[in-house]
């Protein structure tokens, strides 16, 4: 069921609300912003990849002028924190070490003064005597017995394990036609937002802080800072002024946030911390490596039977949000198809390494590129049409994944059919090109209350005054992915106001309702439920006077759309909006009209209220002498439920490919000894604009009960099938599998010498086998 | 020692005070204010802080304070001419050229020195030209498009809205 003909905002090419701003250098960022008597911090980070704190002298840096203060892990209140805050033994990040250090780049100290320079200059001065301890980077080392302890009391370092299971794995097993067992890597990821992670906090005499910060939730900043400086929640305001970029990477409360509020709730000034490009790349977060062993049995007709999945996960040294990836690749290493019986296990170890967490996608992309590459390999097995294999077990509307999940719209069957249409138009391809294709299904925000909020997920307020003019307040982030344009839409759509009707208020902690933040795709479907109730709740209290106005027999409905307030089967009678709103707000003593909404998911089983669809096909040519992968075209055909904006949904594709096609070829953060080895855009390669291909989109119409106007996820979800369809694509092209990430011309390289050599073996034997020929 | 320097920023006569190794990154955002121009690397890797300095693109980041004296600078907030925003400007908005826009004032920099020197650049020298332009976002696509569109905006081959 499609509703687009009578929307009139949603679907349209609406430029985003906030581009004005952003195309004059008007917009502030938190890293551009300076207030009265700012002083800049900087923090000093551990060398060493795993050590014991024996000393810190901090005189000598005190003394440099211009420091005002320089504070270490024994000025905290020696808390730990987490996002995972109902299991106290994830809440495992002091931020400013206080005995021990676990990666290289862990904060041991802040510094504040007068300039970045002199901040910087007073680092070389803090003399820190460590206790080097032995280290351990690699997952799979790091569960032995005889590893290192890097926290206390966490046996063979295992942070967290994750089971799922449903079916009769082993029993369906034995009854498949053919049974495979395949292995794969995947690499780390940087978020490389353009905006490095900043903020300014400033703590006043009233004892309350205000703090400004480039996040992606400030609520999350606001409850984990309260815990963390024992302040309560309502005595810190967080700002979030426009962020450049998040993808993940600005969920944890991070150390430019605490560092600056301790500072400053020392000096009584505002302190602004701003982190440097090789901060942003060693010190923060980053995409979690996985190693995946999947287990595969089908039928020999291509039905799938069975799956099992086990994973070893690198954590680093905390815990952030990486226990929701652990969980969530599990549980996507199932999709998009009816897997009957299934089994995960996934495990999360502690290495001492820059700690990993969520990163666009959260887990599935790993799951996606290791699960769509085996399902070519099966196909090729059982000498089935990869295409045709995943249409025979793809997920269709209603499904239910057992014990986990509902699906109810689903277009993947639509997908399929619309990309076999468009491979099938295809002429025969060069030599060393391929056509790879993978499948994905990707959540509408999650149903996870780990941080353990008794508030709503989402809320919005929406406000109507004499003039009309709405002022819509929500919790909801903008971090450049487009959610203040795509919410005010929702607003105005429900209201029946124009875009310029209403204000949009957001990212401010003590105006806003609270909101969790923009993470697992949550903020079409969650946020925009809540602004859609709030903004109905307002016009039910509108349509109460203009009822007295236009006196409706009682079998009639109101609306109103295009401003114009009438009986919903005969649009032409009515009066104006403008008119009602004063009428209205005349008939309630002059009090201004407020609608509240709020959303959180009940019933909708154990991950997400919806999930949306998709399949990418990604062409290739293989340089066969170097081993470069050069992409030709992307065509993807997906659904999102009703498209809120054309230009945004786009856009998310676009950038989605972009990140998820560097994730397959290049961008890669090898560590040398916990070291890590591009910590710069010279270094860490990522696709530019002369390298990304043609893209073509195949819009597939759906709609969706549980979103607003039918919306869904739009964007994380597309940075799930690139890397498995790349690497399926280089199979096709020159006939070798790469199964670990990212895939690099030198591992192409490798295995097409591989491949001649086995050629070349198999000649040699055919030619020994029968001498006489 | 610091150093008396004079700028032309955006038409305007500006006197610095600058020490030897500022940059003019931090002399437009941190003495003049003028923090439309982003730092992203601060290592000439990221285009961020693309301005126009007497008529050809610099990452503002690896030009010294000193190198700019007397030097004419063209910043992101000089590009609109009062309420009439430029033609790039124009298109970046309706073709959707951004995202978290951290990136934009840099990249419309770049695409105007392009199109000062080249009004009817190919798609492949638009990639080209911004190649040393970082966007986590977009995925250029839709950059492309918007200077492109901007091109025939200044041609005359394209109405303004």
């Amino acid at each position: 069921m499609s509703e687009h003909t009578e929307h009139s905002v949603l679907g349209k090419r609406i430029p985003g609300i906030d581009s004005h701003e952003k195309v004059s250098g008007v917009a502030k960022f938190t890293a551009d912003m300076v207030l009265p008597n700012m002083l800049y911090g900087k923090i000093l980070r551990s060398p060493h990849a795993h050590a014991e704190i024996v000393s810190i002298d901090v005189s000598k840096a005190e003394a440099l002028p211009g420091v005002k203060c320089v504070l270490t892990g024994k000025d905290t209140l020696g808390k730990k924190q987490g996002i995972w805050r109902r299991f106290p033994e994830l809440c495992d990040e002091e931020i400013l070490c206080r005995t021990k250090v676990r990666y290289i780049g862990d904060p041991v100290a802040a510094v504040a003064a007068v300039d970045e320079d002199t901040a910087a200059e007073a680092l070389k001065l803090i003399k820190v005597e460590y206790k080097i301890l032995p280290a351990v980077f690699d997952p799979k080392e790091a569960i032995r017995e005889d590893a290192p302890q890097i926290h206390n009391g966490v046996e063979m370092n295992i942070n967290v394990n994750r089971h799922i299971e449903w079916g009769d794995v082993d029993e369906a097993f034995q009854r498949c036609d053919h049974v495979r067992e395949d292995y794969f890597y995947c690499d780390s990821q940087a978020h490389a937002c353009m905006e490095t992670h900043c903020a300014i906090s400033s703590f006043g005499y009233d004892g309350k802080l205000t703090i400004w910060a480039s996040s992606q939730s400030p609520y999350y900043v606001q409850v984990l800072l309260a815990g963390m400086l024992d302040m309560r929640e309502g005595d810190i305001r967080v700002i979030k002024p426009y962020v450049g970029g998040g993808f993940g990477g600005k969920l944890s409360l991070d150390a430019a946030e605490f560092c600056s509020a301790l500072l400053s709730q020392r000096l009584y000034r505002p302190v602004k911390i701003v982190f440097t490009r090789e901060e942003e790349f060693s010190a923060t977060k980053r995409r979690t490596p996985m190693y995946y062993a999947l287990k595969l049995g089908a039928t020999k007709d291509g039905k799938i039977l069975a799956k099992e999945a086990r994973v070893i996960t690198e954590g680093g040294a905390y815990t952030s949000m990486g226990a929701t990836a652990l969980y969530l690749t599990g549980f996507f290493s199932s999709f998009p198809y009816k897997i009957p019986n299934y089994r995960y296990d996934g495990f999360r170890v502690y290495t001492n390494t820059e700690p990993t967490s969520a990163m666009r996608g959260f887990g599935a992309p790993q799951a996606v590129f290791a699960g769509e590459s085996q399902l070519d390999m099966m196909a090729h097995d059982l000498g089935i049409d990869p295409m045709e294999m995943r249409k025979i077990n793809g997920m269709t509307p209603n499904y239910t994944v057992p014990g986990q999940a509902q699906i109810q719209s689903c277009g993947l069957p639509e997908c399929l059919t619309a990309m076999n249409k468009f491979l099938k138009k295809r002429d025969k391809l060069p030599p060393n090109h391929g056509i790879g294709v993978a499948s994905y299904g990707f959540m509408s925000g999650g149903i996870f209350n780990w941080i353990d909020t008794p508030y709503a997920f989402s809320a919005a307020i929406v406000k109507i005054n004499v003039d009309g003019k709405v002022d819509l307040f929500t919790g909801a982030t903008d971090s450049g992915q487009g959610a203040n344009t795509t919410l005010t839409m929702i607003c105005a759509e429900e209201l029946g106001v124009k875009m310029d009707d209403i204000r949009l208020h957001i990212g401010d902690t003590a105006l806003c309702p609270v909101d969790l933040g923009n993470w697992g795709s949550r903020t079409t479907l969650m946020n925009g439920n809540a602004v859609k109730l709030a903004a109905a709740d307002a016009k039910r209290q509108l349509l109460e006077f203009a009822s007295y106005k236009l006196k409706p027999n009682i079998v009639y409905d109101l609306n109103i759309k295009n401003c114009f307030v009438h009986f919903t089967d005969r649009p032409e009678r009515g009066i104006s909006y403008y008119d009602v709103v004063r009428d209205a707000i005349r008939g309630k003593e002059g009090n201004t009209i407020i609608g509240r909404g709020h959303y959180t998911p009940h019933g909708k089983g154990m991950v997400s209220p919806a999930y949306s669809f998709g399949v990418q096909a990604v062409e290739v040519e293989v340089d066969t002498e170097t081993g470069q992968v050069h992409l030709v075209e992307v065509t993807t055909a997906h659904e999102s439920g009703t498209v809120v904006n054309p230009i945004g949904l786009e856009g998310q594709l676009e950038g989605a490919f972009h990140m998820a096609a560097g994730y397959a070829l290049m961008e890669d953060m090898q560590m040398k000894d916990g070291k890590l080895q591009a910590n710069n855009f010279r270094d860490y390669k990522l696709l530019l604009a002369p390298d990304m291909p043609k893209t073509n989109i195949l819009e597939i119409d759906t709609f969706e009960q549980e979103g607003p106007f039918g919306a869904k996820e739009a964007g994380e979800g597309l940075t799930n099938p690139t890397a498995g369809a790349i690497a399926n694509a280089v199979y096709n092209a020159v006939g070798v599998r790469i199964t670990t990430l990212p895939i690099t011309p030198e591992k192409v390289l490798k295995a097409l010498e591989e491949k001649k050599q086995k050629k070349h073996e198999a000649a040699m034997e055919a030619r020994v086998e029968s001498p006489a020929v | 020692m610091p150093r008396i320097i004079n700028l032309m920023v955006n038409g305007e006569k500006c006197q610095v005070i600058v020490e030897p190794a500022e940059s003019l990154l931090d002399v437009l955002r941190v003495k003049l204010n003028k923090t439309g121009t982003k730092k992203g690397c601060n290592e000439g890797d990221c285009g961020a802080c693309t301005v126009i300095m007497n008529g050809r693109p610099v990452n503002a980041c690896l030009v010294l304070a000193f190198e700019a004296d007397n030097a004419d600078i063209l910043t992101i907030e000089g590009l609109a001419d009062n309420a009439q925003l430029h033609p790039l400007q124009e298109s970046f908005i309706k073709y959707g050229g951004l995202q978290c826009g951290f990136c934009t004032p840099g990249m419309i920099m770049i695409a105007k020195a392009l199109l000062d020197r080249n009004p009817n650049p190919t798609e492949e020298e638009i990639r080209k030209a911004i190649a040393g332009n970082v966007c986590r976002c977009t995925g250029y696509v839709k950059i492309v498009q918007s200077i492109s569109e901007a091109a025939k905006l200044i041609r005359g081959e394209a109405a303004h809205e």
